[in-house]
């Protein structure tokens, strides 16, 4: 971290007094025409992976490479929620690591990221919801994950706006309450690991377009780029919506869709809601920004695509469940609405490990989750890099999968629940 | 919002539809072996560009439709009826 100055509260004092502009948190580099490792994709995915390939096993020689700028993808779309109450074990054992790694990430990338841990409400309104909440419940509490399910009643204290009356369509029965859960500013996410993994000897190159992977004999030999050639035995695929494209170019098809998610912002309020509001019924999940801005997201789109144009069926369908669950906020407006492409897997499962051909790895199939998991993510896909092979987090996850049929079972948490 | 032509219903909105997506030749299940039988199930092209796609008119003539839909744009061109032997 020598060149890159620590940041604290005496440096943020003294840089708002000098009345200077901030500097570059990551520097501009030119692309060399070789390295070790190089990442496709500048999301939370590729840079924590280059970051934690330089902290835990000292390889800097990595080159992240991003068609756009860093964090235009998902990583800048999604709607900031960190949880780890999945469903099957190997899901909430992943994400528990993940939101260890949040809690300790302000510190450790020395970059504020804004971890709110608010508590996180799934709402169950029929009887078989309220089952599998009881069943993620147990799941969690096996895997030392603070979980549980409480009553209408509870609800109410935490969240008073909601209808917990029996009026609605779809009244509130009961609720998953995951306390470790919350929100998180994802551009500081992506912002941070960009700074520290620089900070290490890798390089960032935004509007740097991977055109085509090299492969010869079955093993990567390098990328070409729209600046140029890039000589390299390791590709990683972090690209979430394109991940089929670009595997593509190195003759590795996926299992994989694209479908676009929409979400909203309203205009910033007053704070009156704490924790994250999640009902699957209702495809909708609600918080409130440290701004006062309540941010809403949806399910998937009904089709596959690669446009991230919102529509107007999402706003209408959104309006009617949020007003479902809180009537209260009737005469809010919404400010701005936008789409990101999920790369959605037949199990809604991740694929992370090797592939056909050599040198070529993936970390993609996130589908509507991708930005929960960057951390340990990163970190489990530097570690198979290092040792060669995927570790225990990551087994389940591979590709191969999909070809003994052992698929993992994630739906029931996944598919709406954020 | 998509706008599909529908050749039997005319011009509908897209939520009238479900999407199927692209279509795939069955294998067959006298012959296959399950890697291919899964490759099948599971494998997509999932393309940038012009797609050729099938899609069901579910709230209206519950008629089966080919159409060509750019992925990325979500224009729409060339929409078929498909005979119902092949639904």
């Amino acid at each position: 971290m020598s060149k890159t100055p620590r940041f604290s509260a005496w440096k943020l004092f003294r840089q708002g007094m000098s009345r200077t502009p901030w500097p570059r948190v990551w520097e501009h580099h030119d692309l060399r025409p070789s390295y070790d490792v190089v990442i496709v994709g500048g999301g939370v995915h590729g840079l924590a992976t280059a970051y934690y390939l330089a902290r835990n096993h000292g390889i800097i020689d990595v080159a992240v490479l991003e068609k756009s700028y860093i964090g235009s993808g998902g990583s800048g779309r999604n709607t900031a929620i960190v949880r780890s109450n999945y469903l099957t074990p190997e899901g909430s054992r992943f994400y528990d690591r993940s939101v260890k790694l949040y809690e300790g990430l302000s510190e450790d990338l020395n970059f504020n990221v804004m971890f709110e841990q608010r508590g996180h409400l799934t709402l169950a309104h029929s009887d078989a919801s309220l089952r599998t909440m009881r069943w993620r419940a147990e799941v969690n509490k096996l895997e030392g994950i603070d979980s549980s399910v409480i009553s209408p009643q509870a609800i109410k204290e935490l969240a008073p706006y909601l209808d917990v009356t029996d009026h609605p369509r779809y009244p509130i029965l009961g609720a998953l309450w995951h306390p470790p859960g919350g929100i998180i500013r994802h551009d500081a996410v992506v912002w941070g690991y960009a700074r520290a993994a620089n900070a290490m000897g890798a390089h960032i190159h935004q509007e740097t377009e991977v055109t085509g992977i090299d492969v010869d004999d079955g093993k990567v030999t390098g990328v070409q780029t729209s600046r140029g050639p890039v000589a390299t035995r390791t590709v990683i695929n972090c690209t979430a919506g394109w991940a089929s494209l670009v595997s593509a170019m190195a003759g590795v098809r996926l299992p994989i869709t694209t479908r676009p998610l929409q979400a909203a912002v309203t205009e910033p309020v007053k704070q009156f809601l704490h924790p994250v509001i999640v009902s699957g019924s209702l495809h909708t999940y609600v918080s409130q920004t440290a701004r006062g801005e309540l941010v809403f997201g949806a399910s998937v789109d009904p089709f596959a695509s690669y446009s991230t144009r919102g529509s107007l069926e999402f706003t209408t369908g959104l309006a009617t469940h949020v007003l479902e669950l809180m009537p209260a906020l009737a005469n809010m407006r919404l400010l701005r609405q936008w789409a990101g492409l999920c790369d959605m897997t037949p199990d809604f499962g991740p694929i992370i490990g090797p592939t056909p051909v050599d040198g070529f790895f993936v970390d993609v199939g996130w589908g509507t989750y991708g930005f929960k998991a960057g951390p340990v993510a990163g970190e489990a896909v530097a570690d198979m890099i290092a040792n060669g092979r995927p570790g225990e987090l990551i087994a389940p996850f591979g590709l191969d999968r999909f070809e003994s049929g052992n698929l993992t079972a994630e739906k029931g948490a996944a598919a709406v629940g954020h | 919002m998509l706008l599909i032509i529908c050749p039997n219903c005319g011009p509908r909105n897209s939520d009238e539809f479900t999407f199927q997506g692209e279509p795939r030749p069955r294998p067959d299940v006298d012959t296959t072996d399950p890697a291919e039988w899964r490759r099948y199930q599971y494998i997509r092209s999932n393309e940038a560009g012009w797609v050729v796609e099938r899609w069901f008119h579910v709230s209206g003539c519950r008629r089966f439709l080919m159409l060509e839909r750019h992925t990325v744009s979500n224009e729409i061109r060339d929409v078929e009826l498909v005979g119902e032997e092949q639904a």
